[in-house]
């Protein structure tokens, strides 16, 4: 019996919407006035009432105001019972005239306050409004939102809106919206709801695969078995779509450690310095980032979402600059002598963290992503991250540039001759000292580079590098030291088979799994997956 | 220095002040915070909080007519080195009181110290409980000061009538035990087994992607759910970056954490976050007159308008305060003396109310629920009605469920059993 009311209560109000939207008259004044006393209140239950009333109340500011009470921009006066809200150039206005307001002491408005609960109500009503906006982006967000609320007090209104819609994919997703809110409503007819839950069943992500579980769960006869049937395919379908995405993770983690790794894979892979230092360098590129971004808020806003584009040739230059610093005043004088390099470079990690800590303090700084590396979208049945996406093809160009460095050009062919055959490579001409600054430069610049894109996904704080510098270890040893090849394969299999073992084990022991892996696999082969053959070996 | 100390007293006073100065010089505080390392981060500040505290107390005349001197010593996030710096700070520097630790870890490696040379420790960080010593008196929440009321928040219909729990936390004691002490409390509130998935990360994790999905998945069985997170520090930003790349919105699955406060957000871009929430017994937001003087006075020591504040720097702030009362009270900064007078000192907190330091050594707190806002800050959704008074022996473990602490004559104990009717030891 309540159910019912409550179902009825819901389209009355809705019907109350649509009459008031599409011919809002000059009457909405006292509902306002009721608004006005619910929202000064300053409480949760109150405020939800308001949105109800702003909403039925069809004020052509209605939009406006909702809009400002989810960015906290409605204010209130607690003395004067008087309600206002702003735009966002801080504009005042009445919120029960409309028109332009002036406030003697602006600090003395209160903030409406949001909770969950309001602003689940909040993200409804605002998914009402929007449905008839012009832009089909608009339309086509607010019933996305729609279909996650499902809430159904919206049924009306995407009905009339399904019916004019021309854009085949909003009109989809409208469709999609109303079968989510006929199949969860329990007085909706069986019929009716039979159909939704195909349509559902059809559509077959987490979001359906929820509702239809939710519904198996609290539905009765056929709507139940129907109900929990396609809930059960659509489980099935998205088992097998989790092991695809569990190697896209797996992937993910891959490309953080090449990068990690692809810097050290230069200083000890190929130089064969044991740089403890190495996570530090990371670190100081993750801060260059900040520092740009910084700078760029401070000068050009206009180019923030290009920030992290002008901080990777920064930080290569930044922290290649620092590499070779190191290695001519401490490195060089430590060549063939393994223990002392690294005792001093874990000195000189120490060094830079408390540096950086004294600089920039030992908070965390924040670094923003830019705009098209927010959020995830869906493929098939995957949810990719987009911030993921970029790190993972930011590794692989990374590692191609590399590559294309120490293979074709002449630069790189010094590297490897001196690295291979150092008093043959000097007795042809070549100046090793030179070679071996510039090759630690670029090792450390890579590192740089890997920490603009860490500082996407992880602290930018002093103990930034000290969180990779074992897994670098691990997989340039792991890979064979000294070939590059060696560090992609390695990476990208600790990377899939960590995130492979995660779901069955937990991310504990599954830590745990993999360093014993790598700890047998070292007795078994000791040089690696890749092993270098040949004369440069026995050196 | 100590004739300025001295002038301001009057007569008789001014005399005899001036004597105890001359016989004993200042009152030492000893400050054991890690200062380098991965706690640096944390303990920093409360360094500073005390370096201020000090100051004001100084600058209001000190103590009993003595000045007041900091010894800062840096346990550089080394457990051992925390015994060690301890034992200097007591033997050597001869300090009345010290005031630190913030890890439990840390806090366990001094607690034999503090006993076997009889001082005293404020401890200024929400635990796991389960504890209760004769040298310690313990300034954050023990899990029913926040964790449980977090959870009857969620469960109320204001905070979403939650049905289904994620327990997730970094792999140590303190997320070990609350995580217990929490679904032991589910399950007498009728949550089903299946209800309640739990989840342990290594401390310092940075890969969420396999978790976050799996707490989508686990919150998409329709019914609404929650994450009650005791993740630990460094973890805190690359898990709520993921939450928030992952559009996970608090209007569809809520994270209650227990650690992060407005610090660990300094770090992050906090708009994909707003909503989620935070259990602690202080925001920065919370608005009266003395919390706003506590900022400014906090920014200005600091000479850093954008300084943030947070709630163990509030309980070292009712810890110091309590500890002045009671050497008042006591008339002397003899640690027996101290440690009996400070039982039923009462001194303000920052949210508008007065915090009592009970018989078992902790104190009462108002709990507060907050949510994040865009700019960074937490602002108070809920608060209990007054203040709760700590349960140092959670009730719903398993042997705690019979100890109480006492430390009032005669009784003295720290983990007394009632049905056994005898002191398990010291704990």
């Amino acid at each position: 019996m309540k159910k019912i009311t409550h179902w009825r209560r819901h389209w009355s109000r809705a019907l109350t919407i649509m009459l008031t939207l599409c011919c809002a008259g000059p009457a909405f004044a006292d509902a306002l006035d009721d608004a006005v006393a619910h929202f000064s209140a300053d409480k949760f239950p109150q405020t939800q009432q308001a949105i109800d009333e702003i909403v039925a109340s069809g004020a052509p500011t209605a939009p406006a105001i909702l809009e400002a009470l989810a960015n906290n921009r409605l204010l209130f006066d607690p003395d004067e019972q008087k309600v206002y809200f702003s735009d966002e150039n801080d504009n005042l206005y009445d919120l029960r005239t409309g028109e332009k307001a002036t406030v003697e002491s602006p600090d003395d408005l209160k903030k409406v306050r949001l909770n969950n609960a309001v602003r689940g109500t909040l993200q409804a009503a605002q998914g009402a409004m929007t449905l008839m906006a012009p832009d089909p982006a608009k339309r086509m967000a607010s019933a996305r939102e729609i279909f996650k609320s499902h809430e159904p007090l919206a049924l009306p209104q995407i009905e009339a809106v399904l019916a004019a819609e021309k854009s085949p994919d909003v009109k989809a997703a409208l469709s999609d919206a109303r079968a989510a809110i006929i199949a969860t409503t329990p007085d909706a007819p069986d019929a009716s709801r039979l159909e939704a839950i195909d349509r559902l069943k059809a559509r077959g992500d987490q979001d359906s695969q929820g509702m239809l579980a939710g519904i198996a769960a609290s539905a009765q006869g056929q709507v139940k078995a129907a109900a929990s049937a396609a809930a059960a395919s659509v489980q099935a379908r998205l088992a097998l779509w989790s092991n695809v995405q569990n190697i896209f993770y797996g992937l993910s983690l891959g490309s953080v450690l090449l990068l990690a790794a692809i810097g050290l894979a230069i200083t000890f892979g190929v130089m064969g310095v044991i740089n403890m230092a190495h996570g530090e360098m990371v670190m100081l590129g993750a801060y260059t980032t900040f520092v740009t971004q910084q700078a760029i808020a401070a000068w050009r806003p206009g180019m923030a979402d290009y920030s992290l584009l002008i901080a990777v040739p920064l930080a290569f230059i930044v922290t290649g600059a620092v590499g070779i610093a190191i290695e001519r005043s401490i490195i060089r004088f430590l060549y063939g002598r393994p223990l002392e390099t690294l005792l001093a470079t874990f000195g000189l990690s120490l060094i830079l963290q408390q540096a950086v800590r004294t600089l920039f303090g030992a908070n965390n700084r924040q670094v923003s992503a830019p705009a098209f590396m927010a959020g995830s979208f869906d493929f098939g049945g995957l949810a990719i991250t987009s911030g993921r996406l970029w790190i993972i093809v930011f590794a692989l160009v990374v590692f191609i540039l590399l590559q294309l460095v120490l293979r074709a050009t002449s630069f790189g062919l010094r590297v490897r001759a001196v690295t291979q055959n150092r008093r043959m490579a000097s007795s042809m001409g070549i100046d090793t000292n030179r070679i071996d600054a510039l090759a630690f430069g670029l090792g450390s610049g890579i590192a740089g580079m890997a920490g603009v894109a860490l500082s996407q996904i992880d602290n930018v704080s002093p103990n930034l590098g000290q969180s990779y510098i074992i897994d670098s270890f691990l997989v340039v040893v792991f890979g064979g030291v000294g070939n590059l090849w060696g560090t992609l394969v390695a990476a990208l299999t600790l990377g899939i088979a960590n995130k492979l073992l995660e779901p069955l084990i937990g991310a504990v022991l599954g830590k745990i799994a993999m360093l014993v892996f790598i700890i047998l696999f070292i007795q078994k082969r000791p040089r690696g997956l890749f092993a270098l053959k040949g004369r440069a070996v026995e050196a | 220095m100590l004739r300025a100390g001295g002038a301001a007293m009057g007569g008789a006073v001014t005399l005899s002040a001036f004597r105890a100065l001359a016989a004993e010089g200042p009152i030492k505080v000893g400050i054991l915070h890690s200062l380098s390392g991965t706690m640096a981060i944390s303990e920093t500040t409360l360094k500073d909080v005390m370096l201020m505290l000090i100051d004001e107390q100084n600058k209001k005349g000190g103590v009993l007519g003595r000045k007041l001197e900091a010894v800062v010593v840096d346990p550089a996030s080394d457990w051992p080195l925390f015994a060690e710096k301890a034992r200097e700070l007591i033997s050597k520097d001869k300090v009345s009181a010290v005031f630190g630790c913030w890890t439990s870890v840390s806090r366990k490696s001094v607690l034999p110290v503090f006993e076997e040379l009889n001082s005293i420790l404020f401890y200024p960080v929400q635990y796991e409980g389960e504890e209760s010593q004769r040298n310690v008196f313990y300034t954050g929440a023990a899990p029913n000061q926040q964790a449980i009321p977090a959870v009857d928040y969620l469960m109320s219909k204001e905070g979403g009538s939650v049905k289904r729990w994620v327990l997730a936390g970094t792999d140590y004691v303190y997320p070990r035990t609350t995580n217990k002490i929490l679904e032991a409390y589910l399950k007498v509130k009728g949550v089903a087994n299946e209800d309640i998935m739990i989840n342990y990360t290594p401390f310092g994790h940075s890969d969420w992607q396999t978790i976050v999905a799996d707490i989508k998945k686990f919150g998409s069985a329709g019914k609404k759910t929650a994450v009650v997170s005791t993740i630990n520090g460094d973890a805190n930003v690359p898990f709520y970056k993921q939450l928030g790349n992952a559009g996970i919105k608090a209007t569809d699955i809520p994270v209650v954490a227990f650690s992060v406060g407005e610090e660990e957000l300094a770090g992050l871009d906090t708009k994909p976050l707003v909503g989620h929430l935070a259990a602690w017994n202080y925001f920065e937001s919370v608005d009266n007159k003395d919390n706003k003087a506590f900022i400014a006075r906090w920014k200005a020591f600091t000479k850093n308008p954008k300084r943030t504040t947070n709630d163990p720097m509030e309980a070292h702030y009712i810890g110091f305060n309590m500890w002045i009362k009671a050497i008042e009270k006591a008339g002397t900064t003899d640690p027996d003396a101290v440690i009996d007078a400070m039982i039923g000192v009462a001194a303000p907190n920052l949210t508008g109310g007065e915090s009592t330091m009970m018989p078992n050594h902790h104190i009462t707190k108002p709990v507060l629920i907050g949510e994040i806002q865009a700019n960074g800050q937490i602002n108070t959704v809920w608060q209990t009605p007054g203040t709760v008074v700590a349960q140092e022996w959670s009730p719903y473990l398993e042997g705690s469920r019979d100890l109480i602490a006492d430390w009032r004559k005669p009784l003295s104990c720290g983990n007394f059993n009632v049905k056994t009717g005898k002191c398990g030891g010291k704990a």
